[in-house]
């Protein structure tokens, strides 16, 4: 019997083998990335977007209810015009600290300013515009947080800058501080807009 | 003197381990008793030499000993003792030493109790363990000594890291470890099998124990680290799905699969090369849980050893290990002899389901960890957060939830799953129940109630089990008890398990979904109100501790003017460090937690203050609990330690009929 089955077994021995040998495979895949990311040059923590140079993603979200503001869509990118797209929330505290900072961005009025209401409440983001002042002049909202995937936010806040055909040309991650905005952020504005 | 003796402990160590690792292997490929023999005193002999280090190095610390360069680094003279301990492995070096000193505790642990064992497997299984010994003391003395000294002498330490002087973190690493090296051992018999080429019933049961062993602890790890995260994070969230987090908790799904598996290689010899596959990528994956984040290959919030130079080592220790025994694997195990046949609805079978379910569930957190690295080198850079993780590890865990209260009561090779779900209509109507009152209660979101539903119906699926089992009020009491006593412990222990995973399960649905918070600027005498319940800051007092100073606030709660509780968080400022940390103040029901915390001043005599209203959020840890003491249960059961040594021979016609 177990001659009959050695005999059967080749062409199926061979299979079961190539299946075993799998894991190691994959290990060795896994391994030359492994080699390849502790390249010293490279810095995991540079965060710079997914989509970088890259068209904005395809969203249309509806405005923050309660609020005299229109929402946010992917048309409103693209409408030639350098925009600011911040991602917050009212559980956030560095949108807090950041915020004094879009205000004052928004009364220099040299950049349209969109906000994302990411996975809040909006009797909650109602109240802390309310409370902090409104920098943005359209708000979409983002309840489900799909949105914030499509763009690859790892959290709030997150602020992008979109050039005028509706491009994403700069991302920052985590608050904006005055640094970022006077060397990065101002000088990319003034040079999008030419 | 003593550091250097600890050094040179380290070096006769790795010596040892060398022996160690060689002599016996050798031994048990020629059938030579004395060498094989040598094996058991070389594991002790290495946990002593290890033990050494550890606490020469502990000495160092105890006495703010600041020409150890690893001392200054990490501690400072005016530190409580606790953490000048805690100290030790709060820093890359020390934890390197508490890692190879489980590891020894771990081989010597097998050479005390492994005396039921064949020599030859012993053997086999001792050297295994040294050899990666001798990887892992290698690495630690060629690129992270940390006896190395300084000269001259600062006059004070730089202090810990003020987040990590904390009791919930001072334990967390050495549990987490010994989850993590636990599973070496798991991983040292599935070697010694592949290259013994026999796997049998006797293995299964050998190797449950220390996985069991490694899983409790690794659960302890996790539900500590989340712990901590909780009330010293100051966020009221428990889970971050940051990638520190991530690669401890791969690990426990794959090990909770293994701890599965090595049932059916126990009862059934089916599964086997499943099993051999499960044990080697779980300790992998502890491999890679230990050092990814500390090699400079992804980033995390809380990483707090990261050093590229360390990491070419690491990933060549990574490639021997797991890419050595992948090999053996590949060449050894298709030369298995495949174990019982079993129809698709039976124990084995819903073991099954339940091994691909947490394979999926890891495989997905695995994605999921890594994907930034897979992104960078198709030339973007990504994050993967907490949405993710949301979105697709609930799907998976809901039929693994599902499956997990009918798996216990289908028999083995054939079950009557029609029968099953009759034997259960009172789980059915307990969910049922469940979701109805939470809709009722909290008038939605409809999918978290059906959640809770799902808790309930493992809660009342595992006990019902456990009821069938005793017989209880079907039988005369005296009866159940006599039944009770006589189930074995591991049944007793998987009932308290599944049981902790529905209480687990409940308080993760509920405070993820019903919490309630608040943050906003107070002054003194503000009050506001969270959830039904009314919060009055009292003040804010500045006080000096120890090696800190700390705004203490007071806030005393109250429901429709009944006093409640008085709530103290504070903001401390650590100023060696330079590094303020948050102590949220908590007042815990069982049902929910009111949790506060302070933060920064306003400038105009107000302060932001957090009110989080947590439901069912102690459930959390309640269930670890439960999970733990399910294991430590089933640990102590008998045919765990009584009945192993005789290794069952397999009747001829079973064999044939298996064949």
């Amino acid at each position: 019997m177990s001659e009959a089955v050695k005999d059967g077994g080749k062409a199926g021995l061979m299979r079961r083998r190539l299946i075993y040998l799998s894991p190691v495979l994959v290990f060795a895949v896994l391994a030359g990335y492994f080699l390849w990311g502790l390249n010293p040059d490279r810095n995991p923590r540079i965060l710079p977007s997914a989509m970088i140079d890259k068209p904005a993603p395809e969203f249309d979200a509806g405005p923050l209810a309660g609020m005299d503001l229109p929402g946010l869509a992917t048309a409103d990118l693209a409408g030639g015009q350098v925009s600011l797209v911040n991602f917050f929330a009212s559980w956030c505290i560095p949108c807090r600290a950041e915020h004094p900072l879009l205000m004052a961005l928004a009364e220099r009025g040299e950049v349209a300013i969109y906000g994302f209401n990411y996975k809040n409440k909006p009797a909650e983001a109602r109240a802390w515009l309310a409370q902090l002042g409104n920098p943005y002049s359209r708000i979409g909202t983002d309840q489900s947080g799909r949105i914030g995937i499509d763009w690859g936010v790892s959290g709030v806040p997150e602020t992008f800058v979109i050039d005028g055909a509706g491009r994403i040309r700069y991302r920052h991650w985590g608050p904006l501080d005055r640094g970022a905005l006077e060397d990065k952020i101002l000088p990319l504005i003034k040079e999008l807009h030419g | 003197m003593i550091p250097e003796l600890g050094h040179f402990a380290l070096i006769l160590a790795l010596c040892v381990a060398l022996a160690q690792g060689t002599v016996p292997l050798i031994g048990a490929a020629r059938g030579d008793q004395r060498a094989m023999a040598f094996a058991r005193p070389a594991a002790l002999l290495q946990l002593a030499l290890v033990l050494a280090a550890f606490l020469a190095l502990m000495h160092a610390y105890v006495t703010s000993d600041f020409t150890v360069a690893n001392v200054v680094a990490n501690s400072h003279s005016s530190k409580p003792l606790l953490y000048k301990i805690s100290g030790v492995w709060g820093n890359h070096e020390g934890s390197m030493v508490l890692w190879v000193l489980i590891l020894a505790v771990f081989g010597s642990a097998v050479a005390l109790f492994g005396g039921n064992l064949p020599p030859s497997l012993r053997a086999r299984v001792l050297a295994i363990q040294a050899l990666i010994a001798v990887g892992f003391l290698a690495f630690t003395l060629f690129t992270s000594n940390p006896f190395e000294r300084v000269f001259p002498a600062p006059i004070n330490g730089r202090d810990l890291n003020p987040l990590l002087q904390d009791p919930g973190l001072a334990f967390h690493p050495p549990m987490l470890y010994m989850g993590y090296v636990g599973f070496s051992v798991a991983f040292s018999f599935a070697i010694a099998a592949l290259i013994e080429g026999r796997v049998d019933a006797a293995w299964g049961r050998w190797v449950r124990p220390w996985t069991l062993v490694a899983w409790c602890c690794l659960t302890a790890g996790i539900a500590l680290g989340s712990w901590w995260a909780y009330y010293e994070l100051g966020w009221g969230g428990w889970w971050f799905w940051d990638p520190v987090e991530n690669v401890s908790f791969m690990p426990w799904l794959l090990g909770t699969a293994l701890l599965h598996s090595s049932i059916v290689v126990e009862k059934r010899e089916a599964l086997k090369t499943w099993t051999i596959l499960l044990a080697i990528l779980t300790f992998a994956l502890s491999l890679i849980g230990t050092f990814i984040v500390r090699s400079g290959l992804l980033t995390s919030v809380h990483a707090f050893a990261t050093d590229p130079e360390r990491g070419l080592f690491i990933l060549l220790l990574l490639c021997i290990t797991i890419g050595g025994s992948l090999i053996l694997f590949a060449v050894r195990a298709p030369a298995l002899k495949s174990g019982g046949l079993f129809a698709p609805v039976s124990r084995e079978g819903a073991l099954v389901l339940n091994n691909l379910l947490l394979s999926v569930a890891c495989a997905t957190v695995f994605l999921g960890t890594m994907y930034p690295l897979f992104a960078e080198t198709f030339g973007y850079k990504a994050t993967v957060g907490a949405p993710f993780f949301n979105l697709t590890f609930a799907p998976i865990m809901t039929p693994l939830v599902a499956f997990m209260a009918i798996g216990p009561f289908l028999s083995w090779k054939r079950g009557d799953l029609a029968g099953v779900l009759g034997r259960l209509k009172l789980a059915i109507l307990a969910a049922i129940l469940a979701a109805a009152i939470t809709l009722y209660l909290q008038g939605g979101p409809v999918i978290p109630a059906l959640a809770l539903g799902l808790a309930a119906w493992l809660f009342a699926g595992a006990v019902l089990e456990w009821t069938g089992r005793i017989k209880l009020f079907r039988a005369p009491p005296g009866e159940s008890w006599r039944r009770a006593v006589n189930l074995p412990r591991s049944a007793h222990g998987m009932t308290l398990a599944h049981a902790g995973m529905a209480v687990a399960i409940a308080g993760m649905v509920a405070s993820s979904t019903w919490k309630v918070e608040e943050i906003l600027i107070m002054r003194p005498g503000d009050t506001v109100s969270v959830a039904g319940y009314d919060y009055r800051l009292e003040g804010v007092e500045r006080h000096r501790g120890p090696n800190y100073f700390s705004d203490t606030a007071t806030l005393t709660v109250t429901r429709d003017g009944q006093a409640v509780a008085v709530q103290r968080p504070e903001k401390r400022m650590y100023p060696v460090q330079q590094m303020p940390t948050t102590e949220a103040a908590i007042h815990t029901t069982g049902l929910y937690d009111l949790y506060t915390a302070i933060g920064d001043p306003d400038g105009q005599g107000g302060h932001t203050v957090r009110i989080f209203f947590e439901p069912l959020v102690p459930w959390i840890w309640a269930g670890a609990l439960l999970m733990m003491l399910g294991g430590a249960v089933s640990l102590s059961d008998r045919r765990l330690r009584v009945g192993a040594p005789r290794r069952k021979r397999v009747p001829a016609g079973a064999a044939a009929a298996s064949a």
